[in-house]
């Protein structure tokens, strides 16, 4: 008699076992993952540096190389998640996850653990090579960074659940979602500009997206040494009210994918 | 002998198609049961919605005296399935793929459970191989080693002796009739193979068009209808009326 436990925190732990084996079972992978934040960290340094001596307000403190980097985080935190999500229906595993008592939101939250995992390890090569390549280190920013790198972790995962809303219901054919629907607010989240450059129409959007607030408190922390704590609440707040709405849609879009049939012709 | 199953007019239509039209039937415990019919009779719609993941139109399910409908999560620990259709994640080995459900369905010591499902499906060898590297008769073989994981008391298979050889079948039925026995799980499966019904089952339910047309044993079946096998009665069922 095989001896049973019916406990979340199991079914959790399978799906990111399964997620690490996944991981751990190519090792380009890996080293792909610290490969594209490392590239542009290096990109963007050597552009700080030609910029340095002429535009001061770009790059003091690292500036530019600070919110390329942690842009960036927002980008993986993302996508390692829709990633993870599209592993299953590659595979044409979704019929096999949902047959055992695995509820959504224990998928949304084993998700969300391998996406944390991906994106420091990411994240976290490109951040140290910074020190000697152009010595600038975002961890002279002590405890808020920590604040800044889990609001963009949280808007990626924010922007996941619409984008894995859309592929459990409408397939593979909106794959390419994943890869551009991040960069749709790139324009409005002030990363490398103050809000007060943009028009007025794009302002009034920008107002609404949670990554305006940490960019606006990353050049406020670094070029006047005020830790905004008040940006940083706005952020967070409007992380939570996305995250929220876009965990109602992935459920809502499950639902109709029960009901249409879709969880058995997800695969290729 | 009981009910574990129970469906009451079970119905499903996608938009101006009627899948499963007032489907009624009962399994009993421990009992095989085949599900047969032609394509789009109704079979795959009927296990998808007997195992959640297709929700019904209208109608009742009742499984282990639940509602199913209402609360499946509360028996789908009990149940498990295998079909050729359903993939397990190809770039896993059998072992890593195994090890991910038996801790999905919360198994005790699933080691050890890996370790006697392999020895049942022959695995053993095969066990650090990844799937992609098996051979189609192979990776049936791991999906019903999965769908054993968790000692399911209700299994539903969707041909689960495809791409096997003739050895294979023959070992893989004389194995699901002695779990059956041992383990007292009731089975359901979608199959065109007459002869592993005609060999495994005690009951065939035969749809056509979304509806329940005939049910009964085998060999019921084969007197009720004057024929010599069931595959003549499948085909005679499966003709009258046909559009």
């Amino acid at each position: 008699m095989t001896v049973h436990s019916d406990s979340s925190l199991n079914r959790i732990s399978a799906l990111f076992i399964r997620y690490f084996y996944l991981l751990r079972s190519s090792w380009p992978r890996i080293i792909e993952i610290a490969y594209w934040p490392t590239m542009q960290m290096v990109v963007w340094g050597f552009v700080s540096k030609h910029f340095a001596p002429s535009s001061p307000e770009l790059t003091a403190g690292g500036l530019l190389i600070s919110v390329v980097l942690i842009w960036d985080t927002l980008f993986r935190s993302h996508i390692s998640y829709t990633l993870a999500f599209l592993e299953e229906m590659w595979s044409r595993n979704l019929g096999n996850l949902f047959v055992a008592p695995l509820r959504p939101w224990e998928l949304i939250l084993s998700l969300s653990s391998i996406s944390m995992i991906r994106t420091l390890i990411g994240m976290v090569p490109a951040a140290l090579l910074a020190i000697p390549f152009f010595g600038v280190s975002v961890f002279d920013m002590g405890m808020p960074l920590a604040f800044f790198f889990f609001n963009l972790v949280l808007t990626g995962w924010a922007i996941s659940q619409f984008v894995t809303a859309i592929l459990i219901r409408y397939g593979l054919g909106a794959e390419s979602l994943s890869w551009v629907l991040p960069f749709l607010i790139a324009p409005f989240s002030c990363i490398y500009y103050p809000l007060s450059t943009l028009p007025e129409w794009m302002r009034r959007i920008a107002e609404f997206l949670p990554t305006t607030y940490v960019f606006e408190g990353m050049r406020a922390l670094l070029l006047d040494g005020v830790w905004r704590k008040d940006l940083l609440l706005q952020a967070f707040g409007l992380n939570l009210v996305y995250l929220t709405i876009g965990v109602v849609t992935f459920l809502f879009s499950f639902r109709i994918a029960r009901k249409h049939g879709l969880l058995l012709q997800s695969g290729e | 002998m009981s009910a574990i199953l129970q469906t009451e007019s079970l119905t499903k239509r996608f938009s101006k198609t009627l899948a499963v039209d007032q489907l009624s039937f009962s399994l009993e415990r421990a009992s095989i049961t085949a599900l047969l019919g032609g394509n789009g009779a109704g079979k795959t719609t009927t296990l998808s919605m007997l195992l959640g993941l297709l929700e019904p139109t209208s109608g009742s399910i009742r499984l282990f005296g639940q509602d199913f409908i209402r609360d499946r999560f509360s028996v789908l620990g009990r149940m498990n399935f295998s079909s050729p259709y359903v993939d397990l994640p190809q770039r896993l080995t059998v072992r890593e793929n195994l090890m991910v459900y038996a801790k999905m369905y919360g198994v005790f010591k699933p080691r050890d459970r890996v370790a006697e499902v392999a020895s049942s499906f022959r695995l053993e060898a095969l066990l650090d191989r990844r799937m992609r590297k098996l051979s189609s008769g192979q990776k049936t073989r791991a999906s019903l080693a999965k769908a054993m994981i968790n000692n399911p008391q209700f299994l539903l298979l969707d041909e689960p002796t495809a791409s096997l050889d003739p050895d294979t079948t023959a070992w893989i039925r004389d194995l699901l009739g002695q779990y059956r026995k041992e383990r007292g799980t009731t089975i359901l499966f979608a199959s065109h193979d007459m002869r592993e019904v005609e060999l495994l089952c005690d009951e065939a339910l035969l749809m056509r068009q979304g509806k329940l047309v005939v049910k009964g044993s085998p060999k019921s079946l084969v007197e009720k209808f004057e024929r010599d096998t069931l595959e003549e009665v499948f085909l005679q069922v499966n003709r009258e009326n046909a559009p």
